[in-house]
C-alpha cells in the first residue's frame, strides 16, 4: 500500500488537545464557558485519556494544576474560558510565576473578529497576564496552533521554569489545519544555560575548601532541577551545614544532622546567627528574597557569596555576588562534585575547621530550638508536629499563608523534595487546598494535607466540592483562632495591639460545612484529643476538614521585624 | 555607583505585543525610559529598539539581565559614547518675520540644519544631531520663538572598528 503522505485536516480544538497528548498531559484543571466550548466539545471524545478535573471555581483550577506541578515535575495545565474565566485565574498564575513553577493556561477568547469590540466576555487576556507569566501567546491562526502549544511546554518546563499562557478565540478552535506537530524546536532568542562556566565552579570549590565557615543557602532551584541527591552527596562529603528558604523546604532532609533550618523571617536561631557568622555563603538556587534576607545590606555581612541559579537576573539583584555560576543547579552540582572526587587530599585537610564550624551552630541548635509551650488549649506547632509523627514525613503538605504556613515549615519535617506545596513569592491565601488537590489527583495513595488558617481556608473552601466529586482524600488542617492570626501577631507586635480588622467575628462551622459538602467534618477542642482526630481523618478515605480549636493569642516565632537584620530575633 | 545615561540596543523578535513587553518590562520594575525609538531592521522578522535609560551600572546589568529573560528579545546591548554613532532628529516650527529670519539661517548655517517647510510668518526647520549638539541648538532656537517642536528618541549605531 501506498503510504498516505497527506496529513490529516482537523479543527483547532482536535490539533490542541493532540498537541497536548504529544506533550505527555493526561490531567488538566478546568472551567468551561462559552469561548471554550469547542474545545469541551472535543474533550469528550477524549476521556479516556485525558482525565479532567472540573474545579468549582478558576482559581481553583490554576492552583491545582500549580500543586500537580510542583508536586510531580511535570507541566500543569489549566484550561478555561474567556473574560471573567481568564481573569480569575490570574492570582493562580502570579503565584506560579513568582515560584518558578511550570504550568499552561489555555484560555478561550472571543473570536477573533471580535476581538477589541468590548465583546461579551471579553478580555485583553494577554496584555493582563503579560507581566506574571513566562511567556503568552495570542493564536491568530489554527495553523501556528501545534507550534505554539509546543513552544508553550518548553519554555514553561526548561530554563527557570514558569507559567505560559495560551489564549485561543474562539473561531481559532473550529477552523481547520493539517495537525503537524514538530518534532523538535529551535527558538533564535530562547536558550537557557544548562552548564556552569567550569571556571567558576572551580572558584566556588576553591573557595568551599578554603573557607573557615561556608555554608549552603539553598532554594527552590534545588527542587525544580531535581538536584537533592547531588546536593545530599556533596554536603555530606564537605560536612557542609545547610539552610533553606521556604520553598527550599525538602531539597534537603530536615532531620540530617548538616540541616539548620529555614531561615529569614521565621528563621530558625541557628539558620539566622549561623548565615551571620559564615565567612563563604554559596546560594543554590535561592534569590535573596526579602523576607530572607531582611535587612539586605547586613545580610551574610562576614561572607563571601557564590550563587548558582538558572536565571542570570536572579544573580547580583539584591546582594552583591562575588563568584557567579549560571546554570542548573543539578548540572553545576554534578560538576562540582566531578572537581572534587579528585581533591579527597584537601577536603580531609578540612576536617578539623568543619567540625569546629558544625559544632558552634549545634551550639545555636540547642541555645534556642524552635519550642512552644503546652497548656490545656490546643497549640498549633502541637498539631503540625502530630502529623509530623503520624505521616513520618511522608505526606504531601500544602499551606495556605501566614502563621499555618510558618507553623508547617518549622514544625514539619520534610524529608523529600517536592513534599511541601506553598505560596512563597506571592504569599497567597487560598492556594493550599486546590494545590492539595492537584498533588492528590497526581497521587492518589499519597497522604495530602492542606494546613490552612479558618481564614485562608475560606477563601477557595468551593473546592471542597471538587474533591468529593473526584473522591479526592485530601485532609484540611484548619489551624482555627478565629483570627487573621499573623495579622494580629503583626498588630499586637508592631501596631500596639491596635487589631484592626483582623478578628474573624463569623466563621461557619467547619464540621458542618464538611458534611454539607458529603465530606467528614472533625474537631478537637483539648490538646488529647489531637492525635485521635488525625488517626481518624488517615483512616477515612474521604476528603476531611479537621478543625482544631487553638490558643488564640499564639505566635510564630522567631520573628525578625520587616527591615531589620536578620539576627534581631525576637525569640518567643 | 554612578548614575548616568545609558544608550540600549535591543533587537528583538517582530511580533505583535513586544513593544509593550519591553515598555512594560521598564516600568513595573521601576526603570526609566528617556527615549525610546523603534523600527523594523532589514530582516523582515526583526525590529531594534534604542532606549535611553538612567541608572547606576547595577541597575543598568538588572535592566539588560530582565530584558534578556524575554523571550523574544534576541540581543541587548550598551552602545557607548566611544564606540558609537549616536543621534536624535527634531522638527522645529519657529516663528519667522523679517527681524528674525536672519538669525534663523544663521542658525541653520551653523549647525547644518534644513528648512523643510516655509510659510508667511513660520519655518520648520529640521536637524539632526547628538543629544549635546540637540541642547544647543534648542538653546539658540529659543528666543526666536518656538510654536511647536517634536524630537524623536535616540538612534544609534555601533562605529566600525579602526
Amino acid at each position: 500500500m501506498i503510504k498516505e503522505n497527506k496529513k490529516q485536516l482537523m479543527t483547532g480544538s482536535k490539533i490542541l488537545i493532540e498537541s497536548l497528548l504529544k506533550e505527555g498531559v493526561d490531567t488538566i484543571f478546568g472551567y468551561p464557558g462559552g469561548a471554550v466550548l469547542n474545545i469541551y466539545d472535543e474533550l469528550l471524545n477524549y476521556r479516556d485519556k485525558l482525565n479532567h478535573i472540573l474545579v468549582r471555581h478558576e482559581q481553583g483550577a490554576a492552583h491545582a494544576a500549580d500543586g500537580y506541578a510542583r508536586a510531580t515535575g511535570k507541566v500543569g495545565v489549566v484550561l478555561v474560558t474567556s473574560g471573567p474565566g481568564a481573569t480569575n485565574t490570574i492570582t493562580g498564575i502570579a503565584t506560579a510565576y513568582m515560584d518558578s513553577v511550570p504550568m499552561v493556561i489555555i484560555t478561550g477568547q472571543v473570536p477573533t473578529s471580535l476581538i477589541g469590540n468590548d465583546a461579551f466576555q471579553e478580555a485583553d487576556t494577554v496584555g493582563i497576564t503579560r507581566p506574571c507569566t513566562k511567556h503568552n501567546y495570542l493564536v491568530r491562526d489554527v495553523e501556528d496552533l501545534a507550534r505554539i502549544v509546543k513552544e508553550a511546554f518548553y519554555i514553561a518546563s526548561t530554563g527557570r521554569p514558569g507559567p505560559v499562557l495560551i489564549d485561543i478565540p474562539k473561531d481559532i478552535s473550529s477552523n481547520v489545519a493539517e495537525f503537524d506537530y514538530p518534532e523538535s524546536i529551535e527558538m533564535r532568542s530562547y536558550n537557557p544555560t544548562y552548564f556552569g562556566h567550569h571556571v567558576q565552579i572551580l572558584k566556588v570549590v576553591d573557595e568551599l575548601l578554603k573557607a573557615e565557615k561556608p555554608m549552603f543557602y539553598i532554594g527552590g532551584g534545588v527542587i525544580s532541577s531535581n538536584a537533592a541527591n547531588e546536593l545530599k552527596e556533596i554536603a555530606e562529603m564537605l560536612d557542609m551545614p545547610i539552610v533553606s528558604t521556604l520553598i527550599g523546604l525538602g531539597g534537603f532532609p530536615s532531620e540530617h544532622a548538616l540541616f539548620f533550618g529555614m531561615l529569614g523571617m521565621h528563621g530558625t536561631y541557628a539558620a539566622n546567627t549561623g548565615i551571620s557568622n559564615a565567612d563563604f555563603i554559596v546560594a543554590i538556587g535561592s534569590r535573596f528574597d526579602d523576607r530572607v534576607t531582611g535587612k539586605v545590606d547586613e545580610f551574610g555581612g562576614k561572607a563571601k557569596f557564590a550563587h548558582i541559579d538558572i536565571d542570570p537576573s536572579s544573580i547580583g539583584k539584591n546582594v552583591k555576588i562575588d563568584i557567579p555560576v549560571v546554570g542548573d543547579v543539578k548540572s553545576v552540582l554534578n560538576s562540582m562534585l566531578e572537581i572534587l572526587s579528585l581533591k579527597s587530599k584537601e577536603i580531609e585537610s578540612t576536617q578539623y575547621k568543619r567540625m569546629k564550624w558544625l559544632e558552634e551552630l549545634n551550639m545555636y541548635k540547642y541555645e534556642h530550638p524552635l519550642s512552644y509551650k503546652m497548656t490545656d488549649v490546643i497549640k498549633p506547632q502541637f498539631v503540625v508536629e502530630k502529623i509530623y509523627e503520624l505521616t513520618d514525613g511522608e505526606a504531601i503538605i500544602a499551606t495556605e499563608v501566614g502563621q499555618n504556613q510558618m507553623w508547617a515549615a518549622q514544625f514539619y519535617k520534610f524529608k523529600n523534595p517536592r513534599s511541601l506545596l506553598t505560596s512563597g513569592g506571592l504569599g497567597t491565601m487560598g492556594y493550599g487546598f486546590p494545590a492539595a488537590i492537584g498533588a492528590q489527583v497526581a497521587f492518589p495513595d499519597k497522604m495530602v494535607f492542606d494546613i490552612a488558617g479558618d481564614g485562608s481556608i475560606q477563601m477557595n473552601i468551593q473546592e471542597l466540592a471538587t474533591a468529593v466529586q473526584y473522591n479526592l482524600p485530601v485532609k484540611i488542617v484548619i489551624i482555627n483562632n478565629n483570627f487573621l492570626g499573623m495579622i494580629r501577631q503583626w498588630q499586637e507586635l508592631f501596631y500596639e495591639k491596635r487589631y484592626s480588622f483582623s478578628k474573624l467575628n463569623v466563621n461557619p462551622d467547619f464540621v458542618k460545612l464538611a458534611e454539607s459538602y458529603g465530606a467528614v467534618g472533625l474537631r478537637a477542642n483539648k490538646p488529647e484529643q489531637v492525635e485521635d482526630v488525625l488517626k481518624t481523618a488517615l483512616s477515612i478515605k474521604k476528603p476531611v476538614i479537621m478543625d482544631f480549636v487553638v490558643a488564640q493569642e499564639e505566635g510564630v516565632y522567631p520573628i525578625v521585624a520587616p527591615g531589620y537584620p536578620i539576627t534581631g530575633m525576637l525569640l518567643v | 555607583m554612578m548614575e548616568k545615561n545609558h544608550i540600549l540596543s535591543i533587537l528583538v523578535e517582530n511580533e505583535s505585543g513586544v513593544l509593550a513587553r519591553v515598555a512594560g518590562l521598564f516600568s513595573a520594575r521601576g526603570f526609566n525610559i528617556d527615549g525610546i525609538s523603534v523600527a523594523g531592521t532589514l530582516e523582515k522578522d526583526e525590529s531594534k529598539m534604542i532606549i535611553s535609560t538612567y541608572g547606576d551600572e547595577q541597575i543598568l546589568e538588572q535592566i539588560t539581565k530582565q530584558l534578556n529573560r524575554l523571550i523574544n528579545v534576541i540581543k541587548v546591548q550598551e552602545l557607548t559614547d566611544d564606540e558609537s554613532v549616536m543621534r536624535q532628529t527634531i522638527l522645529v516650527k519657529v516663528n519667522a518675520d523679517d527681524s528674525t529670519k536672519n538669525e534663523i539661517f544663521r542658525i541653520k548655517e551653523i549647525f547644518e540644519a534644513r528648512i523643510v517647510d516655509v510659510s508667511r510668518n513660520a519655518y520648520v526647520l529640521e536637524f539632526s544631531g547628538s543629544a549635546k549638539k540637540m541642547e544647543a541648538f534648542i538653546e539658540l532656537i529659543r528666543p526666536i520663538g518656538i510654536k511647536d517642536i517634536v524630537k524623536t528618541g535616540t538612534i544609534a549605531i555601533t562605529r566600525s572598528k579602526k
